[in-house]
């Protein structure tokens, strides 16, 4: 989320959710001269730094994870993660035990003072694997991927290993490392940043942060109480128990629910997060008084970004590269698609499989992706808390107009929430046969049910590599090798239910899609030759 | 489709009496109110974002163009 410009737990709060010991590395007995070499060091053991490590350990890399605390879970920060993100857990093998811990949701309900302007569904079709969103404290995702970590013996994960300095050369990066018993140096290939939005990797490389800081200030409230609320997200302008500004309440497991509250520009930080203050507060908004604390916080939020995600041989990722106001779940969300896009990426450089320009890539892929996150946190944020006397106009034009339209109820914005990016990207091959629907290149894989299973199982299965999905009867296919293929209908397919992948994918007998490493739509035919696969999996690979 | 700034209504006469006599009796925060909803409406019916900017843009000119000849005169 946002930088905090204050951050308390009141008396109540849990405090640490997981203790983790710092041991001795026999990389620290090397002498001055001699030093320790690795292909990767990721540096900053959260959602993003976990996952990236995980994806990297299982393509095979050794990995070592330097974070400078040794416990996870303290404040209310990320709780939405969406379908892309649990689709990439399912990947790393932690998908079902995120699932089965959140709270699964798909409808919003958007509220005008006392009465409900229009409520969405996120997911209003079946036959995917994974839910739209589920809502799931962040500690809870680091303690499984910390779980899953300690099952890779390729992953070196190392607590209170604190990066003091960076010294970039031509074949790596020398990584200055405190410790408890005192400093060790590691020369690493590439480094990976993702120590969040206040990132001291991003000072050492002398990099800016720009962008804009909002004036209202906002009241986060975690509170644990056993209510009769639907679990869905429930979002007020101008409500009856907070006059004048908008709430945010939205339910989280172990019966903790996340409250946001508008706070006025002028609002003294320090009276607003006092307890006493902020309970008569949310015990109107509920209706009555029976919750505790788990954590308040004051957040201004900001969205800004790297000018440029790679410096040299260090590489930023996640909320270190770009940041995001949090309505919209973009910020460990879009942190997640940095992780998958990197992974495969970086791997394949490692092995020298493809040239070093392939990192290129992330940089033009993600920093776009990270363009349209800030610009959709902005608009949100601006729709709640105007700027202008006629901003504010507008936009009581706008509700007053939702109650009687379908267009006002359509410019609302309560908060957009996070679908991945797609990517206008060098290594997507452009469509040349005519398509009604499908995704285009650039586009995520769309799941879709097969055979007892879904689409996205059936990718797995395959490797996680480049794979090509052929549907129907079409000349037989031969796949180029190291490219794994999935099959649908025809003879020795998956069987489809309800035809649902076929028409997911705009398919013909024939049909074929060619998707990259990270499930990305690489490139699409409706006859494809082998000449043609070849060529988009060069392009897609970053060979030419 | 580019933005019609040719004459569109049989009678111009009655669209801008419509419009003015709307206003009548409104403060100017009412007046302002009204017109927000009815930039919102119309601009919806439209329904196409790029005549939407060139209206925008056409309509920015006739400010940006009063501010200047405005600090003209007082130079």
């Amino acid at each position: 989320m946002a930088q905090a410009n204050s951050q308390v737990q009141d008396g109540t709060a849990n405090g640490a959710k997981t203790q983790f010991g710092y041991r001795r590395h026999v990389d620290q007995d090397h002498s001055a001269t001699e030093i320790a070499e690795h292909p990767v060091v990721v540096v900053g053991a959260g959602p993003v730094g976990l996952s990236l490590a995980i994806d990297l350990a299982q393509r095979g890399q050794n990995v070592v994870l330097l974070d400078d605390a040794d416990r996870i879970g303290e404040g209310s920060r990320a709780i939405c993660f969406s379908k892309r993100s649990l689709e990439y857990w399912d990947r790393l093998g932690v998908g079902d035990r995120m699932v089965d811990k959140g709270v699964v949701w798909s409808v919003g309900r958007i509220f005008h003072g006392p009465s409900e302007l229009y409520q969405f569904n996120l997911l209003p079709e079946q036959g995917r694997k994974r839910p739209a969103f589920i809502n799931l404290q962040q500690f809870y995702a680091e303690a499984y991927l910390v779980d899953r970590v300690e099952q890779l013996p390729a992953i070196s994960l190392r607590w209170r290993n604190k990066v003091t300095a960076l010294e970039q050369r031509n074949d790596g990066v020398v990584v200055s490392i405190a410790t408890p018993e005192g400093p060790y140096r590691l020369l690493a290939a590439y480094v990976i940043a993702c120590d969040g939005a206040r990132s001291s990797l991003r000072q050492m490389v002398g990099a800016e942060f720009a962008g804009q800081v909002f004036e209202d200030q906002f009241l986060i409230a975690d509170v644990r109480m056993t209510a009769e609320f639907p679990t869905e997200r429930w979002f007020w302008f101008d409500p009856p128990f907070h006059a004048g500004r908008s709430a945010l309440l939205h339910k989280q497991p172990d019966d903790v629910w996340r409250i946001d509250l508008q706070l006025r520009p002028d609002a003294d930080p320090a009276a607003e997060k006092r307890p006493e203050n902020v309970r008569p507060r949310i015990a109107r908004m509920l209706g009555h008084d029976k919750f505790e604390f788990e954590w308040i916080s004051l957040y201004k939020f900001q969205c800004r970004r790297m000018d440029r995600f790679i410096h040299g041989r260090v590489i930023f990722a996640g909320d270190a590269a770009h940041q995001v106001s949090p309505f919209g779940a973009r910020g460990a969300n879009s942190g997640l698609e940095d992780a998958e896009n990197l992974a495969w990426k970086l791997d394949r450089v490692l092995r020298k499989q493809s040239p070093e320009r392939l990192l290129d890539s992330y940089h033009v892929e993600r920093s776009a992706a990270a363009d349209e996150n800030i610009r959709e946190s902005t608009r949100s944020t601006d729709f709640m808390a105007p700027n202008t006397p006629q901003e504010a106009r507008l936009r009581k034009a706008v509700l007053a107009l939702a109650k009687e339209t379908e267009f006002g109820k359509r410019m609302v914005n309560g908060g957009r929430l996070s679908v991945p990016t797609v990517y206008d990207s060098p290594l997507s091959t452009p469509d040349r046969d005519s398509w009604r629907a499908g995704p285009r290149p650039g586009t995520s894989m769309y799941d879709a049910p097969i055979d007892g299973r879904y689409l996205t199982d059936a990718f797995i299965e395959q490797g996680k590599r480049f794979a090509c999905l052929a549907f129907g009867n079409g000349n037989a296919l031969e796949a180029p090798d190291s490219v794994g293929l999935i099959r649908i209908g025809g003879e020795g397919g998956f069987a489809e239910r309800d035809h649902l992948a076929s028409a997911r994918y705009d398919a013909e007998p024939g049909t074929t899609y060619l998707l990259r490493p990270d499930g990305y739509v690489a490139a699409r035919f409706r006859h494809p030759t082998r000449a043609a696969l070849d060529a988009a999996l060069s392009r897609a690979a970053g060979l030419n | 489709m580019t933005l019609s700034t040719s004459s569109n209504f049989a009678k111009p006469d009655d669209a801008f009496r419509a419009i003015v006599e709307a206003h009548r009796g409104l403060s100017d925060a009412q007046s302002a109110d009204l017109d927000a909803a009815l930039v919102l409406i119309l601009a919806n019916h439209i329904g196409d974002i790029a005549v939407l900017r060139e209206a925008i843009t056409l309509a920015k000119r006739r400010v940006t163009d009063a501010a200047q000849q405005q600090q003209q005169q007082q130079q």
